[in-house]
């Protein structure tokens, strides 16, 4: 009997944490995948005998730790493992180090600039301020502005009251924040290149856009609104990889008596009289239920596994006006031994931080300006880590994995697809790039996993490979994500609902869309909540 | 008479020249007289160290006496409240000792190395009770504190790092086993013991072969990520493991100088170490009756809702303050909340429901919380890998 309560489709990490709270409930739960493998962009796979590679996301911070501690991850095999500082590598022989320890970071400033040394506190201080007003939003389901039910009106309210609290100067530079670029951003606090550049960074991670782009000072917020253990802002690996987290989200879903099924490829959502009642697979299995959840982007959502005589005109619309522009790709390397670094220690603990080679913004302007004109990054940026370092279960002893995040490559190379030339041309820029820093690092690599936006679509189903599903600009955040009027999980169609990162709180290894996904649906079924409320910062 | 200050400073320990080169934070404290670091780079990645790789923690400080002679096992049997007859040749035992009134007066690691040979290490200085209780008994006591020197590897591929140094065949030794092999020619013990609940290690040598032993274990420890720990990062992964510390979770009875604020084994939650088939031992009279009459206090190991740590708290039962908690963390492995907890009897039952008062500040400005938590019935952290022979790789 293919008869379910509810039907999650795709088992990435979303889909798990949903599936999760569903059965908590005491709902019979199916999560159908596509892939013979969990996980999505959250997974880990040995390509190459003896090394793991976290295939997509790399590191942990945004995973919210209410989910982490209600679910007993823990228990069910997570650990997440904090790493310390980074590093950007200078044209001029020299670098940066960001120091975990304030004092140790101070003196590290100084030595570029003292002026800058001493502004990175008003810095911090005031990016805070913005982390704080959006870290109280992540594990709840944003207001409707234009609804008029009782709980709209108060949490609009609350939401009001919390930026009208800041007083006028302060509201009015957190207007200017949440539209504003990186780049004007930290103009406003330092004056050294390599600073600005290494800091800038998480501003345009997985976006299509460069650092004087407006829109990028609220993705460097979203890059440090995560925590590790209360360290806000600190990142972490998965010990064993990204897929343990898909992992231990499985085993939780599976000890409330969920069922995950592989090789399930959804090919269409089953409505009946504008109700879903379940799904049916490309090879013509169907599954009943009269709840169905999308774990996918909303692109595919709407305009690829629901028919479109199913759905509302301006859905449609909306679905395919969707900016989730492919911006990224992505390299796993292993290692026969440890690379060295020019001006690094090898056995500096740098060593297991982030490596970042763009030591100016102008650098990183260029390198988008490569993407706008339709080619790789010549002069990539690069966010590089060796796992290896911190976790002994990656690579075998003494051997190394390394992970190499790099911003941009094109969706189309010149408005065409990519060619396996293409591939082996961006492939060479990211090795160049980090060759210019470590010489000995090409004669180590043993195996090379490289990922266009071509790959990361074909194999996770991410169109155009965008990591985020769907940018991060304030048009397509809180109550506007994934389209203004549908920001509470629900389709249009009864019964059907998204829990994806297309949804508030948006991309990254987080869980709350999940988590709060399954509040929505279990309201609407009148059954008791099973998803935690969010710890609170103040 | 004029003495040099250098008489009146802190002691260092045999490993001191390695430890100093390694901490890079330069944060020490003062333990049992020694200059011991708090921190050496980073507590959170020490931390991590244990619970990921292995991390090493100079235990040098510890109190070990050496206690031998025809009677030693008697006398042990007398001074302690478990059964040290039922604890082999080469096995390690965690045992606490009590005065006449049933009253704790420290906790500490027994091993056992011969039928008639015994070391102690203890918290506390215990020279003047150990001496007392001779009395009747044929045993030598010997304090060894400044004759060995001792490292603490702790960690999931702590194991490993060890094999590599020679330890060979180590993998086969089970939990509280005693190993013996020889480093640079002299003898080194090795048993798997610790204070972090997680797999690993405590090597012990003479205190010349200490900056050796150091040397090579770092080298050894290479690929396999070791790295030193300070007391800060132990302390965490104790609270997060269940284990009581002296002066923190307890008073020792010969401190104490305030009548009730004494605490006996049944009240920390151990009697699981007390005997009382044993005809005779410091204490078992009035544990006895403290067994019939019921205890004062249950020691609790409470899950508090929310992040913000019940440091120092007060815990209510509805309106009405029923006990305080000693230690508390939030528990970065465990993802959870914890604390321990002296709660007045009846209360404190595993599965009660209490309320923390906890009291935080941010920027100057404190607020007080009232957290709902619920005791539970042992510490959250226990993997596989702790009881695991043979010990798994990494
Ligand atoms: C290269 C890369 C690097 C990243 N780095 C980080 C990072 O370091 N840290 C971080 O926090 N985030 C990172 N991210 C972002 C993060 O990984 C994603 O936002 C997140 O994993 C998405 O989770 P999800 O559950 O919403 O969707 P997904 O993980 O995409 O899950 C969707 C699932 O649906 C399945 N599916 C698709 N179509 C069908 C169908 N028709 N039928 C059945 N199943 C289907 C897919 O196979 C997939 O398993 C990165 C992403 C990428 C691609």
């Amino acid at each position: 009997m293919n008869q379910y309560d509810a039907i999650v489709i795709g088992a990435g990490h979303n889909g798990l944490t949903n599936g999760a709270y569903l059965a908590k409930a005491g709902l019979k739960v199916a999560v159908l995948e596509r892939n013979p493998y969990i996980g999505g962009a959250t997974v880990s796979r040995e390509l190459h005998k003896g090394w793991y590679y976290s295939n997509c996301s790399y590191v942990s911070s945004l995973l919210r730790p209410e989910i982490t501690r209600d679910l007993e991850l823990p228990r069910h095999g997570l650990q997440v493992v904090p790493f310390g500082g980074g590093t950007t590598f200078m044209r001029n022989g020299d670098h940066f180090h960001n120091f975990d320890d304030h004092d140790r970071l101070h003196r590290e400033m100084s030595r570029h600039s003292k002026r800058d040394a001493n502004a990175y506190d008003r810095y911090a201080a005031d990016t805070s301020l913005q982390t704080k007003l959006i870290r109280p939003y992540l594990m709840r389901t944003p207001p409707d502005p234009t609804s008029m039910k009782p709980r709209d009106l108060a949490d609009l309210l609350e939401f009001a009251r919390s930026f009208m609290a800041l007083g006028e100067e302060k509201l009015l530079d957190t207007i200017k924040f949440w539209t504003g670029s990186v780049g004007d951003y930290l103009d406003g606090y330092f004056e050294t290149d390599v600073i600005k550049a290494h800091i800038a960074g998480s501003g345009i991670i997985g976006t299509a856009l460069g650092v004087y782009s407006p829109g990028t000072a609220y993705v460097l917020l979203h890059h440090y609104m995560g925590d590790v253990d209360g360290n806000v802002g600190a990142w972490g690996f998965a010990r064993g990889g990204m897929g343990a987290i898909a992992e231990s989200l499985s085993k939780a879903f599976q000890s409330y008596g969920g069922e995950i099924i592989c090789d399930a490829n959804v090919d269409e959502i089953i409505v009946r009289d504008g109700r879903a009642k379940g799904v049916a697979l490309k090879d013509g299995t169907e599954y009943q239920a009269d709840i169905v959840v999308s774990n996918l982007d909303p692109k595919r959502t709407f305009l690829d596994i629901t028919n479109p005589k199913d759905l509302p005109e301006d859905v449609l619309k909306k679905a395919q006006n969707f900016k989730i522009r492919g911006s990224s790709g992505k390299l796993n390397i292993a290692l026969d031994g440890l690379p060295t670094f020019t001006g690094i220690d090898p056995r500096s603990r740098m060593m297991g931080g982030e490596m970042h080679f763009s030591d100016s913004l102008e650098r990183q302007e260029r390198a988008y300006d490569d993407w706008k004109n339709g080619t790789w990054s010549k002069d990539p940026y690069l966010d590089m880590l060796i796992p290896s370092m911190t976790d002994p279960t990656m690579a075998p002893p003494g051997k190394h994995m390394m992970s190499v995040f790099v911003q941009y490559a094109p969706p189309k190379v010149e408005g065409r697809d990519w060619t396996d030339e293409d591939k082996d041309g961006f492939e060479k820029s990211v090795l160049d790039q980090i060759s210019n820093y470590s010489p000995d690092f090409r004669d180590l690599i043993l195996h090379c996993e490289t990922r266009t936006p071509r790959e990361i679509e074909a194999e996770v189903g991410l169109t155009e490979g965008n990591i985020f599903m769907g940018e991060l600009t304030f048009d397509q955040l809180l109550f506007n994500r994934p389209f203004p009027g549908y920001s509470q999980y629900r389709a249009p169609i009864k019964g059907m609902y998204m829990c994806s990162s297309g949804t508030h709180p948006g991309g990254g290894v987080m869980a709350a869309p999940g988590a709060n996904a399954a509040r929505e649906i279990l309201s609407d079924l009148k059954r008791p909540n099973t998803v935690p409320g969010g710890y609170a910062d103040d | 008479m004029i003495t040099s200050s250098r008489e009146t400073m802190l002691l260092t320990t045999p490993f001191h020249s390695r430890v100093e080169a390694m901490c890079h934070l330069n944060d020490w404290g003062n333990w049992m007289g020694y200059t011991t670091p708090n921190a050496y780079f980073d507590v959170e990645l020490e931390y991590f160290a244990i619970r990921s790789t292995t991390g090493v923690f100079d235990l040098s400080p510890m109190n070990k006496y050496r206690i031998t002679g025809p009677d030693a096992e008697a006398y042990l049997n007398r001074m302690v409240t478990r059964n040290v007859s039922k604890l082999g040749v080469n096995r390690v035992g965690y045992a606490v000792w009590c005065n006449d009134a049933g009253s704790i007066l420290d906790d500490g690691t027994i091993f056992r190395l011969g039928e008639q040979d015994f070391r102690l290490c203890s918290y506390q200085r215990a020279d003047d009770w150990l001496y007392w209780c001779t009395l009747g008994f044929d045993v030598t006591i010997t304090n060894e504190s400044e004759d060995i020197a001792g490292l603490a590897v702790q960690g999931p591929t702590s194991c490993t790092v060890l094999t590599l140094l020679g330890c060979t065949g180590l993998d086969q030794l089970k939990p509280f086993g005693i190993a013996h092999f020889t480093f640079e020619g002299a003898p080194m013990m090795v048993s798997r013991t610790g204070f972090t609940g997680d797999l690993g290690y405590e090597v012990w040598v003479a205190p010349e072969q200490a900056e050796a032993l150091w040397d090579q274990l770092f080298e050894c420890g290479r690929d396999y990520l070791i790295k030193p720990i300070g007391g800060y990062a132990l302390d965490l992964a104790r609270i997060e493991a269940g284990f009581l510390q002296a002066h923190v979770d307890f008073i020792p009875a010969e401190e104490a100088v305030r009548p009730g604020r004494t605490r006996s084994p049944l009240e920390l939650g151990l009697e699981w170490l007390v005997d009382f088939s044993k005809p005779l031992f410091n204490g078992r009279a009035a544990l006895l009756e403290e067994k019939a009459r019921g205890s004062r206090y249950r020691f609790a190991i409470l899950d508090i809702e929310g992040n913000k740590p019940a440091e120092h708290s007060f815990i209510l039962k509805g309106n009405k303050v029923v006990g305080t908690v000693t230690s508390a963390a939030w528990c970065p492995t465990v993802k959870s909340n914890l604390a321990y907890a002296l709660i007045e009897a009846p209360h404190g039952k595993v599965g009660d429901q209490l309320t923390a008062e906890i009291y935080y500040q941010r920027e100057l400005h404190w607020t007080r919380l009232m957290a709902p938590c619920r005791v539970i019935d042992g510490p959250l952290f226990n993997p596989k890998r702790r009881r695991q022979t043979p010990a798994p790789p990494f």
